[in-house]
């Protein structure tokens, strides 16, 4: 089933960095307006400066290809990565391959933050719910940690970690909760908050990639350089002290820097589901569970995934759109069923 | 070069207080076993050594104060292995004996060519090479423990806390082991605390025995003056007889109660 020995490291980052371009080429070819590839090519060319291509793309053409759909090939990939590498990285901090990128209070946050700026600050103009977006992200994550940091102190659930998933379970249902306290309210916004509840990447800019670069930056580096120490909690927290590994900091860090990454992803795209959990574990399967390749790996498959799974969102029911996040859950449901398949029990 | 003086040592776990002023010590290059029966406090005292614990009273390696090193100076001189040590079932040997060489590696280095060869050596050294594509999964107990072990000397430590190291080996295997760790205590002064059940292979092997009974030392000395069959019936509340080996030392053999 799985091989014995992973696949050599550099032609595996490679396939799926192979992976990444393809699914960027079907995309940019495939939807509403149908591009010529070769004038696509030569469009593509012109952009390259002192290479004094002419675009062979008509001008409405040229602005589909420009403005719309790279931007949103562009953005698809970075969210995609970005959850792809925050589901591996909270499954290293978790030890528990089924956990995905928007726990801890993190999607719920998200949500209950957009619901309040589309029903509160809807006078603001739209730029104020990613905003909200992402600081609700966060402040769940924050609120998640600080109840399980209390519930580990007081309670007895060993190193603390379930204590936190299970306080970001509470916290996540009662931030649910609330957003639905604040819809009830106002109903006549319902159509718009579950169309971002949902997922979409139907308004991608590039200034939506410009303004999500930075975090996303900081915090994919951030990850990727603790791989080793992921792999290092993978023996438990007694061990990984005395190897001269502090376990809490690097939790800490980890979790930091995922709900960075999963708040900025958040921000731009809505909730989108299981890609967190499907990508990581596809990586597993092909480079064994090493976080040094796990975590790349997650980076580039969640950029392809996601790229590939808004391709299908926009055309098949074009003109209308699927909203992505449900692309990924009929995807990515009966995926996790194979995954369920696969895992064998873990300590948490 | 270094020794391992354990002084006076008070641990409380859960309110429980567990060890009430044990003290031992060993010099460098010495082996240091820790005997008494279950519960006695044998693998606390290894914890706290290998800095899993915060204690009262004192624990120095060589000059310093356990206290005062820092995590990654302490594992470089102190490697530790757990009676139960956790092991992923998906990683390959050669990666877990990899994990070995952390505190030699910076923050954010990783493991070059010169720690995988001192990894490879410590598989060699435990026999195991042949197991390096393997996951843990895929061994037997007896290969993981040599595992565990190849991963401890993977740290070229100077101090090795060894917790019933040979509890899942066969009879051949716990010589070969216990030969190579004590070769290597001969050739490169490696110094070895360990705990270990069977009480005539800790007579053999250690020249310094602390036999612990509820988390005091009721006996310490060489394996002559703790292996009596009096201070085994008290401590342990077990009928032995003791014969002398031929090489002089102490062989502990249970006696069954005929009536
Ligand atoms: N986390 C803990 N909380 C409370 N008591 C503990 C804990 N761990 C161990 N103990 C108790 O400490 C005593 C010594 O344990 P241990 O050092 O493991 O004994 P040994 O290794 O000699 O069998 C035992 O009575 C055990 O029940
Ligand atoms: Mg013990």
């Amino acid at each position: 089933m799985r091989p014995r020995r992973p696949g050599s490291r550099a032609a595996l980052i490679g396939a799926a960095a192979a992976f990444v371009v393809a699914a960027a080429l079907v995309s940019v070819f495939v939807g509403a307006a149908n591009l010529n590839p070769v004038a696509v090519a030569t469009a593509m060319a012109g952009k390259v400066p002192f290479l004094g291509v002419h675009s062979g793309l008509s001008p409405l053409d040229s602005a589909v290809l420009f403005q719309i759909r790279l931007p949103r090939i562009v953005l698809g990939a970075l969210v995609g990565a970005l959850l792809a590498v925050t589901g591996a990285g909270y499954q290293g901090v978790f030890r528990n391959p089924l956990v995905d990128s928007g726990m801890l209070g993190a999607s719920a946050g998200a949500g209950l933050g957009a619901t309040i700026a589309i029903v509160y600050l809807g006078g603001l103009g739209p730029a104020v719910v990613p905003v909200a977006a992402f600081t609700g992200s966060l402040a769940g994550v924050a609120i998640a940690s600080l109840a399980g940091a209390i519930g580990a102190a007081r309670g007895s659930l060993g190193s603390g970690t379930a204590t936190l998933l299970l306080a970001g379970i509470a916290v996540g249902m009662f931030l649910t909760a609330a957003q639905t306290v604040v819809l009830q309210r106002s109903a006549q916004v319902l159509q718009q908050v579950y169309s971002w509840l949902l997922g979409s990447l139907s308004g991608a800019s590039w200034q939506q990639v410009i303004e999500i670069l930075p975090y996303a930056g900081v915090s994919v580096a951030v990850i990727l350089l603790h791989g080793r120490h992921l792999d290092v909690l993978s023996v438990g927290d007694d061990e990984a002290r005395a190897l001269g590994i502090n376990p809490q900091a690097v939790r800490a860090i980890a979790i930091g820097s995922c709900a960075l990454a999963a708040a900025a992803a958040v921000a731009v795209s809505g909730l989108i589901g299981f890609v967190g959990i499907i990508v990581p574990h596809v990586a597993r399967r092909l480079a064994g569970p090493s976080y040094l390749m796990v975590l790349p790996l997650s980076l580039l498959g969640g950029a392809g995934f996601l790229v590939l799974a808004d391709t299908l969102a926009r055309t098949v029911l074009a003109p209308s759109e699927l909203p992505i996040g449900v692309v990924t859950a009929l995807i990515g449901a009966p995926a996790f069923i194979w995954v369920l398949r696969g895992t064998r029990a873990v300590d948490t | 070069m270094t020794g391992l003086a354990v002084q006076d040592l008070f641990v409380t776990l859960d309110q429980t207080q567990v060890l009430h002023g044990v003290s031992c010590q060993t010099p460098p290059g010495g082996w240091l076993c820790l005997i008494g029966p279950n519960g006695a406090g044998k693998s606390t005292v290894l914890r706290a050594a290998a800095g899993l614990l915060t204690y009262g009273g004192t624990i120095r390696l060589g000059e310093a104060d356990l206290g005062s090193l820092r995590g990654r100076a302490r594992a470089r001189a102190i490697a530790y292995v757990p009676q139960a040590p956790v092991l992923p079932p998906d990683m390959l040997v050669a990666d877990y004996v990899l994990l070995g060489r952390t505190p030699h590696l910076g923050y954010l280095s990783r493991p070059g060519r010169r720690d995988r060869l001192v990894a490879e050596a410590a598989l060699g050294q435990l026999d195991v090479s042949q197991f390096t594509g393997r996951r843990l999964e895929q061994m037997s107990g007896g290969e993981r423990q040599r595992v565990v072990l190849a991963r401890a000397l993977a740290a070229e430590p100077s101090v090795l806390l060894l917790d019933e190291p040979t509890s899942m080996l066969d009879i051949g295997h716990q010589q070969q082991v216990l030969e190579l760790v004590d070769g290597l205590r001969r050739s490169a002064g490696l110094t070895v605390v360990s705990t270990l059940h069977d009480l005539t292979i800790a007579g053999q092997y250690a020249d310094e025995l602390v036999l612990l009974n509820a988390g005091r030392v009721a006996a310490a000395g060489s394996a002559a003056a703790v292996l009596t069959p009096d201070l085994i019936a008290q401590v342990y509340s077990a009928r032995v007889e003791v014969r002398k080996g031929h090489d002089g030392r102490p062989v502990v053999a249970p006696v069954r109660n005929v009536q």
